[in-house]
C-alpha cells in the first residue's frame, strides 16, 4: 500500500514538538504570573530571596547555557554526518544537565540546612515549586538525551538524525525557562 | 511537497497483527477510539450511579438508598466531587474528543492513521492509568476526594479539613495523568490535521467536526497549563508543606480559583465544540442541504475559543476578588453568546427548506440543539453579576450547566454514536429502539432539570446533602422528590440504549458503506474501515456539504467525486 | 407574570433585592422571547420541511452576504440586547458592590467549620474591646438600617448567604471582606453557608434576626445592661 504523503513541508515530528512546547509555556507561565502577582501584593519577598545562593545559581546558568550549545553542536554533527561526534556532544549535554541538577541539589541542601524548607513561607513555596518543576523538566530532557545517546552508540540514530533536533528544541525550551526563573527568583 | 512521512514505517505494516497488538496495544486510530469509548462508557455508568445516590439522598434524606445503604454527609461530598470529576474528565472528554476525534479525524481528512500512532496508543494508556488511579482513590483509607470537583483550597489543601488523605492526592494525580493524556492527544490531532490531509483537502474543505475538534484541542492545550501548575502547587501544599494556597503561610486561596477557572471555562467549550461538531455533520445529511454559513461558523468557533480565555472570573464574582473586576468579566461572558448564537442560527437556517428525515441521529441532533439553546439562555442570568449574587452556588447553576453539558455530551454523543455506529461496527442500530430511547431521554431530562431551576431560585444551595435541615427549603421538598423520580427514570431509560447497542452489535442489519448517503470521506470506505482506511488516498474536489447541488444528478456529492461538467465549488 | 416569577423566590426583604429581582425578570423576558422564537422556528421548520415524496431540498449554502444577513442581523440584535443587559447589570452592581453606604452598625462574621461566629462590637462600636459579645449563628440587627458586615474565615472558604436579602458573599481565610445589607422588614431569616466547607457543610445554618427599633433596643439592653 502506498505510504501517506505529508501535506506540508515540515516533518510531523517538528510540528508535534512545537505544539507540545506551546502547551508547556502556559504551565510555567501560570506559575510565573502567579508569582509576580502575589509578590507585587505582599512584603518580605526580597528579604527571603537574599538568602538564596546567587553565585551557585549564576554558575548553574552558565552550565545550562553551555549545555544548549553542546546540543546545537550535536545536531550540527548530525547534519555533517559524523555519528561519533553526535554521541560525544550528546554525552556532554547529559553530563552538563546532571551537573546542573547536582548544583541545584546542593543549593536545596544548603537552604534546607538553614531552615528554609518549602514550608518556610510563600517565597519558599514558589522557589521550590518553580525550580522543582524546572528540575523535573531537566531530568526529563536528560532521559531523552540518554536514549538518543544509546541509539547513537548502537548506530540506530543514523536513520533518525532529526530526533536530535527535536530533543534540542525541548532542551532549549527548558533552558529558556531557566533564563526567566533565574532573575525572577535570585535577582529581585 | 510530498516528502515521505518519517513515521511511514510504523504506519505501513500490513501484516495481520496478533491479539495483543490488535486489541490492547493497537496503534490503529479506530481501535484506540473504541478503547476510549469503552472506558468512558464504564465511567458513564459510575457517573450515573453517583447521580442516583445523590438524588435519592436529596429526596429522601437519611433513608436507606435501595441497593446501597445510608449516605453519610462526608460520603455525600465524595459523591458530589466524583460525579463532577467523572462526568467532565472521564466521560465528556474521552467520548467527545478522544473517541470521536480519533475515529473520525483521520477518516474525514483522508489519512491512513494519526500522525503519531504510537503516541496515540500511549495517550490512551496514560488515560487508562488515570482511570485506574481515580478508581483506586475511591477505595483508599480516608475515602475519596471530597472537596468538590473544583477542589477549592484551603479545604482541599489540608487533610485535616476534610479527613481525606490519599484520596485527594490520588485525585490530583489522576487529573494530572488525564491532562497529560489529552495533551498528547491534542498534539496528535493538530499535527495530523496539519500534515496528513489528502490532496485537495484544504482547510476550508474540512468537515466542521474536524474544525471543532481542532479548536477544542487548541483551547485545551493553551488553557490547561496553569491548572497543571496549580495541581502541582496543591499537591505540594498537601505533601511537602508549601503554603501556596494557605493564608497562614502567606499563600492565597483565591489564586487556585483563578488557575482553575482560567482552564475551567475554556474546558466548557472543549466539551461543547466537539458536541456541536457532531450535530453539524448530522443536520445537513438529514436535511439534504448544505450547512448554512460554513465559513461564518468556523470564524465564530475561533472567536468563541479566543473569548473563552477572558471570561473565567465570572465564576468568582462573589469570591472576594475586587468587585470592579466583575463588570469586564460580566461583559465578555454575555458577549460570548454572540458567536454561539450565530452557530445556532446557522443550524436553524440549515433546516429551512430542507427535506428532513427523523432518523434517530437527527432526533438526537435536534435534542442537542433545543436543549443547548435553553442552557445557553440561562447562562445569561449567571453571567449577569448582580443576578449571580443570588443564584451563585444554587441549583439554578447546576440546572444551567446540565442543560449545556448534557446536551453536548449525551444528546450530541448519542447522535454521534447512532450516526457513526454503522461505520464503527459494521451494523445498523435499531431505529425503533433508538427513537424510543430518544423520546424517553428527552422527556425525562427536561423533567429533571426544568424543575431544578425552580429549586435553585427557591434558594437551595449546591452540595448540601439534606435540604430538609433548612426550614426555608422544606416547601421545595416535593419538587426535589419529583426531580429524583424523573432522574431515576432518566437513568433507567438508558437501558434502552444499552440493549440496542449490544443487540445491534451482534445481530443488527449489516451496514453498507454509506447508509445515510453522506458526502464526507469516512463513508467512502467499507464499514468498518480496514486497517489503514483507504485503498488509495482519495483526492478531494468539494466541500463536505454539497447536498442537492446542481452539479450532481443525485442529491449528494461525495467530497472525492469529480464532476466533469463544472468546476468544484468552494 | 411578575407575580408568578416572584413566587419562585423567597420573600425579598432587602433594600437592593428588588433591583436584582427586576434584573432577573428583565433577562427572563429577553431570553424567554429568544427561547420561544428559536425553538418555535425549529419546530416549525421540522414540521414544514419534513421529507415528502417529490420535493427536493433547496441548495442554500449561506455563502453570500444576502443570505447570511438572515443570521447576521439576528446576531447583531443579540449583541445589542447583550450590551443593554450588561449596562443594566453594571448599574445594579455599582449600587450594591460599588461602594458600601455609610453605616454606624458594624458586625464581624467569621466562618469556621461549621458555624458562623458573630462578633458584636458593643456600645463603644469598637472591636477588640471588653464589651464585645460573641454569639454563634445568631445575627441580631435592627431593620431599616444599613448593616456593614466584615466577613472572615478561620479555616476554609465559606459563603455568607442571606436568601431573603439577596446577599451572598464568600468568606475567605486571610481576608476581611466587607458586605452590607439593609433589611426592610423585621423577621427571622435563614443564614446558611453556600460554599462546600467540609462534612458539616449541610446544616451550617444561622439566623438573621431583623428587629424593629424597639425590639432591637430591648435586645441590646439584655446584652449590654
Ligand atoms: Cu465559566
Ligand atoms: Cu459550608
Amino acid at each position: 500500500m502506498e505510504a501517506q504523503t505529508l501535506t506540508s513541508q515540515t516533518p510531523s515530528g517538528k510540528i508535534g514538538v512545537w505544539w507540545f512546547l506551546a502547551s508547556e509555556i502556559p504551565v510555567f507561565g501560570g506559575l510565573i504570573v502567579s508569582y509576580i502577582v502575589l509578590r507585587l501584593g505582599g512584603a518580605g519577598w526580597s528579604e527571603a530571596s537574599s538568602h538564596l545562593n546567587f553565585n551557585f545559581a549564576l554558575a548553574n546558568t552558565f552550565v545550562l547555557l553551555t549545555s544548549s550549545l553542546t546540543m546545537v553542536l550535536a545536531f550540527a554533527e548530525v547534519e555533517a554526518e559524523r555519528p561519533r561526534r553526535v554521541g560525544n556532544y550528546l554525552l556532554l549535554t547529559i553530563l552538563l544537565g546532571v551537573l546542573f541538577l547536582a548544583v541545584k541539589g546542593f543549593e536545596y541542601a544548603g537552604e534546607i540546612g538553614k531552615g528554609f524548607t518549602p514550608g518556610a513561607g510563600i517565597f519558599w513555596s514558589f522557589y521550590y515549586g518553580m525550580t522543582g518543576l524546572h528540575a523535573l523538566h531537566v531530568l526529563a530532557g536528560i532521559v531523552v538525551n540518554l536514549i538518543l545517546y544509546l541509539q547513537a552508540l548502537s548506530g540506530a540514530l543514523q536513520r533518525h538524525g532529526h530526533r536530535v533536533e527535536l530533543a534540542g528544541l525541548y532542551w532549549h525550551f527548558v533552558d529558556v525557562v531557566w533564563i526567566f526563573l533565574f532573575p525572577l527568583l535570585y535577582l529581585t | 511537497m510530498n516528502s515521505t512521512s518519517p513515521n511511514a514505517e510504523s504506519v505501513a505494516h500490513d501484516a495481520e497483527p496478533g491479539f495483543w497488538r490488535a486489541y490492547l496495544f493497537s496503534t490503529d486510530h479506530k481501535r484506540i477510539a473504541k478503547q476510549y469509548l469503552s472506558v468512558a462508557l464504564f465511567w458513564a455508568v459510575m457517573g450515573g450511579l453517583t447521580a442516583y445516590l445523590m438524588r435519592w439522598q436529596l429526596a429522601y434524606p437519611d433513608t436507606e438508598v435501595p441497593g446501597w445503604g445510608f449516605i453519610a454527609p462526608d460520603f455525600y461530598n465524595m459523591l458530589v466531587t466524583m460525579h463532577g470529576t467523572i462526568m467532565v474528565f472521564f466521560v465528556a472528554m474521552p467520548i467527545l474528543l478522544a473517541a470521536f476525534g480519533n475515529f473520525l479525524i483521520p477518516l474525514m481528512i483522508g489519512a491512513r492513521d494519526m500522525a503519531f500512532p504510537r503516541l496515540n496508543m500511549l495517550s490512551f494508556w496514560v488515560f487508562a492509568l488515570a482511570s485506574l488511579v481515580l478508581l483506586t482513590s475511591l477505595f483508599v483509607p480516608g475515602g475519596a476526594a471530597s472537596a468538590g470537583w473544583t477542589g477549592y483550597p484551603p479545604l482541599s489543601a489540608k487533610p485535616e479539613y476534610t479527613g481525606v488523605t490519599w484520596g485527594l492526592n490520588l485525585w490530583l494525580l489522576a487529573l494530572a495523568l488525564e491532562f497529560a493524556s489529552f495533551l498528547m492527544g491534542g498534539v496528535n490531532f493538530l499535527t495530523t490535521a496539519i500534515n496528513m490531509r489528502a490532496p485537495g483537502m484544504s482547510f476550508f474543505r474540512l468537515p466542521l467536526l474536524v474544525w471543532m475538534e481542532l479548536t477544542a484541542a487548541v483551547i485545551f492545550m493553551l488553557s490547561v497549563g496553569p491548572l497543571i501548575a496549580g495541581a502541582v502547587m496543591l499537591l505540594m501544599d498537601r505533601v511537602v508543606g508549601t503554603t501556596f494556597f494557605l493564608p497562614e503561610g502567606g499563600g492565597e486561596p483565591l489564586l487556585w480559583q483563578h488557575l482553575f477557572w482560567f482552564f475551567g471555562h475554556p474546558e466548557v467549550y472543549v466539551i461543547l465544540l466537539p458536541g456541536f461538531g457532531l450535530i453539524l455533520e448530522i443536520i445537513p445529511v438529514f436535511s439534504r442541504k448544505p450547512i448554512f454559513g460554513y465559513r461564518p461558523i468556523i470564524y465564530s468557533t475561533i472567536v468563541a475559543g479566543a473569548l473563552s480565555f477572558v471570561v473565567w472570573a465570572h465564576h468568582q464574582f462573589l469570591s472576594g476578588m475586587d468587585p470592579r473586576l466583575a463588570m469586564p468579566f460580566s461583559i465578555t461572558t454575555i458577549i460570548i453568546s454572540v458567536p454561539f448564537a450565530l452557530i445556532v442560527f446557522a443550524m436553524i437556517a440549515t433546516l429551512w427548506r430542507g427535506s428532513i428525515t427523523f432518523s434517530t441521529p437527527m432526533l438526537f441532533a435536534m435534542g442537542t440543539l433545543s436543549v443547548f439553546i435553553f442552557g445557553g439562555l440561562t447562562g445569561i442570568f449567571n453571567g449577569s453579576a448582580p443576578v449571580d449574587i443570588y443564584i451563585h452556588d444554587t441549583y439554578f447553576i447546576v440546572a444551567h450547566f446540565h442543560y449545556t453539558l448534557f446536551s453536548a455530551v449525551f444528546f450530541a454523543g448519542f447522535a454521534g454514536l447512532t450516526y457513526w455506529f454503522p461505520k464503527m461496527f459494521g451494523r445498523m442500530m435499531n431505529e425503533q429502539l433508538g427513537k424510543l430511547h430518544f423520546w424517553l431521554t428527552f422527556v425525562f431530562f427536561n423533567a429533571v432539570f426544568i424543575p431544578m431551576h425552580v429549586v435553585g431560585l427557591g434558594g437551595m444551595m449546591r452540595r448540601i446533602s439534606d435540604p430538609t435541615q433548612y426550614e426555608f427549603l422544606r416547601p421545595l421538598q416535593p419538587l426535589n422528590q419529583f426531580i429524583t423520580v424523573a432522574a431515576i427514570l432518566l437513568l433507567l431509560s438508558q437501558l434502552v440504549f444499552v440493549v440496542n447497542f449490544f443487540r445491534s452489535l451482534i445481530c443488527g442489519k449489516v451496514a453498507e458503506r454509506n447508509p445515510w448517503q453522506a458526502n464526507t470521506l469516512e463513508w467512502r470506505v467499507p464499514s468498518p474501515p480496514p486497517h489503514e482506511n483507504f485503498d488509495a488516498i482519495p483526492v478531494v474536489y468539494h466541500g463536505p456539504y454539497e447536498y442537492n447541488s446542481s452539479e450532481a444528478a443525485v442529491d449528494w456529492l461525495p467530497q472525492d467525486r469529480r464532476v466533469t461538467t463544472g468546476a468544484a465549488t468552494r | 407574570m411578575a407575580e408568578i416569577i416572584s413566587g419562585w423566590f423567597p420573600e425579598n426583604v432587602s433594600s437592593f433585592g428588588g433591583e436584582i429581582d427586576a434584573l432577573f425578570r428583565l433577562i427572563l423576558y429577553v431570553t424567554g422571547a429568544w427561547f420561544i422564537l428559536t425553538e418555535g422556528l425549529i419546530l416549525f421548520f421540522l414540521l414544514r420541511y419534513r421529507r415528502r415524496e417529490g420535493r427536493r431540498a433547496a441548495y442554500v449554502a449561506g455563502d453570500n452576504l444576502r443570505q447570511l444577513a438572515w443570521i447576521l442581523v439576528p446576531c447583531l440584535i443579540v449583541l445589542l440586547l447583550d450590551l443593554w443587559l450588561d449596562f443594566r447589570g453594571a448599574e445594579v452592581w455599582a449600587k450594591i458592590k460599588g461602594q458600601v453606604p455609610p453605616s454606624d452598625f458594624h458586625i464581624q462574621v467569621t466562618g469556621k467549620q461549621f458555624n458562623w461566629e458573630i462578633l458584636y462590637p458593643g456600645p463603644d462600636k469598637e472591636f477588640g474591646t471588653a464589651d464585645d459579645v460573641l454569639m454563634e449563628n445568631e445575627l441580631h440587627v435592627p431593620a431599616s438600617r444599613v448593616v456593614r458586615v466584615i466577613l472572615k474565615s478561620k479555616d476554609v472558604i465559606h459563603s455568607f448567604f442571606l436568601p431573603n436579602l439577596r446577599l451572598k458573599q464568600d468568606a475567605v481565610p486571610g481576608r476581611a471582606i466587607t458586605a452590607w445589607f439593609e433589611a426592610t422588614k423585621p423577621g427571622k431569616y435563614p443564614l446558611p453557608c453556600a460554599e462546600l466547607c467540609g462534612f458539616g457543610h449541610t446544616g451550617m445554618n444561622g439566623w438573621l434576626f431583623a428587629h424593629s427599633p424597639e425590639d432591637y433596643a430591648k435586645w441590646a439592653k439584655q446584652q449590654w445592661p
